[in-house]
């Protein structure tokens, strides 16, 4: 059912779906590298890496951003 | 640069892998906070983020028409103002589309009335998400699906549209142009829009992998080669005081920008020639 002007009344339901099956390539981090720079939190256009660098593969699409963007090459690229 | 512990841009949203203008609105929407109404016009945005009956956006957001954000912030803004609530930040967004075409109108109504508010415009230089037509902030040469390269033509053949002097020329106490491949000067920017009494106005760069041309990690690197060859100048027209806010050490020749971009890959020396002097003619007027 459609509600009166289309009203959604639940913020962040995006959540529901998960774009993690659109990966083809996941990113690795190896935090022994890690800098804490936080590019890859800040750059994640998915917003699929927390405040530890732990990375959500339930919405992370595989762009590869993080790590092209890992001054450490802490983040590596692998085919799923 | 703080680092919030949740985005109020929700993941699950439908842009492309490496999609930028995530990147620019959930920047924007962490430096504002959660006391923030969102306006959008239609555009890539509106539609990745907004698929009936989900939502990405965790703070009150409207989707308008292509040409009416302008105006629906303007009542959103004086309805807020009306019941005293005068510390809820409204921020609008648009694409180059929906800002420096359709919607140019009524934005510069709300700019000229004076509102309180923030327009970003997350400018990907093309109608992305309808199927890459050109819009008025195409760059020259730039091949797009109505200014394509063939025998006929080489692209695009007239310069993007000036829209931050279009905003500035309004009066209005604060213009600014941004990149999201630097985001703290985005941010801060973002932070002095907000705490600006009356109209801001944000002209915000955003690469496009699916429009431009590049590998989908390359987002964040296309914006900086578009500052470091001086294609994207940043700077902030404070109450009338311009100023650049970022200076690249050495600019880099515009070649480097543009033949990693599939819609520039077809330019000839010639063209790159006249876009290189093009560039520098802007970069000695703005002083970079």
């Amino acid at each position: 059912m459609v509600s009166i002007g289309c009203v959604i009344k639940t913020p962040g339901n995006s959540r529901n779906n998960k774009t993690g099956s659109w990966r083809t390539f996941k990113p690795i981090l190896d935090k022994e590298k890690c800098i804490d720079c936080d590019n890859c939190i800040i750059f994640c256009p998915d917003s699929s890496v927390n405040k530890q660098h732990d990375i959500d593969y339930d919405y992370c699409k595989g762009c590869g951003i993080c790590a092209n963007e890992c001054p450490s090459d802490a983040i590596e690229m692998v085919k799923e | 640069m703080d680092i919030p512990d949740k985005d109020l841009l929700a993941p699950g949203h439908r842009g492309c892998a490496g999609c930028g203008a995530s990147i620019a609105v959930k920047l924007a929407l962490n430096a504002l906070g959660k006391n923030t109404v969102a306006i959008s016009a239609t555009g890539c945005l509106e539609v990745m983020t907004t698929p009936y009956p989900e939502t990405s956006w965790e703070v009150p957001f409207i989707h308008v028409a292509f040409e009416n954000s302008g105006a629906v912030a303007s009542g959103v803004e004086s309805a807020l103002r009306i019941q005293g609530k005068d510390d809820v930040n409204v921020v609008a967004f648009g694409g180059d589309g929906g800002t420096v075409d359709i919607g140019l109108q009524s934005l510069s109504g709300a700019m000229e009335r004076g509102h309180n508010m923030l327009y970003i415009c997350y400018d990907n230089e093309a109608y992305m998400n309808t199927g890459i037509q050109r819009s008025g902030a195409t760059p020259y040469g730039a091949s797009t699906t109505t200014s394509p390269k063939g025998t006929a033509s080489f692209g695009e053949d007239k310069p993007k549209k000036n829209m931050p002097m279009i905003m500035a020329a309004h009066g209005i106490p604060y213009v600014a142009t941004a990149s999201i491949a630097y985001p703290e000067d985005y941010v801060k920017k973002v932070k002095k829009a907000a705490e600006t009494k009356g109209p801001a106005y944000i002209h915000l760069q955003q690469p496009c992998t699916t429009g431009w041309g590049f590998p989908s990690e390359k987002t964040i690197e296309m914006g900086r080669l578009a500052v470091e060859t001086g294609s994207w100048i940043l700077y902030e027209i404070d109450h009338g005081n311009f100023e650049i806010t970022f200076r690249p050490e050495e600019r880099r020749p515009v070649k480097d920008y543009l033949s990693t971009q599939k819609r520039f890959k077809h330019l000839d020396e010639e063209h790159i020639e006249k876009i290189q002097k093009y560039v520098d003619a802007e970069c000695k007027e703005l002083g970079l």
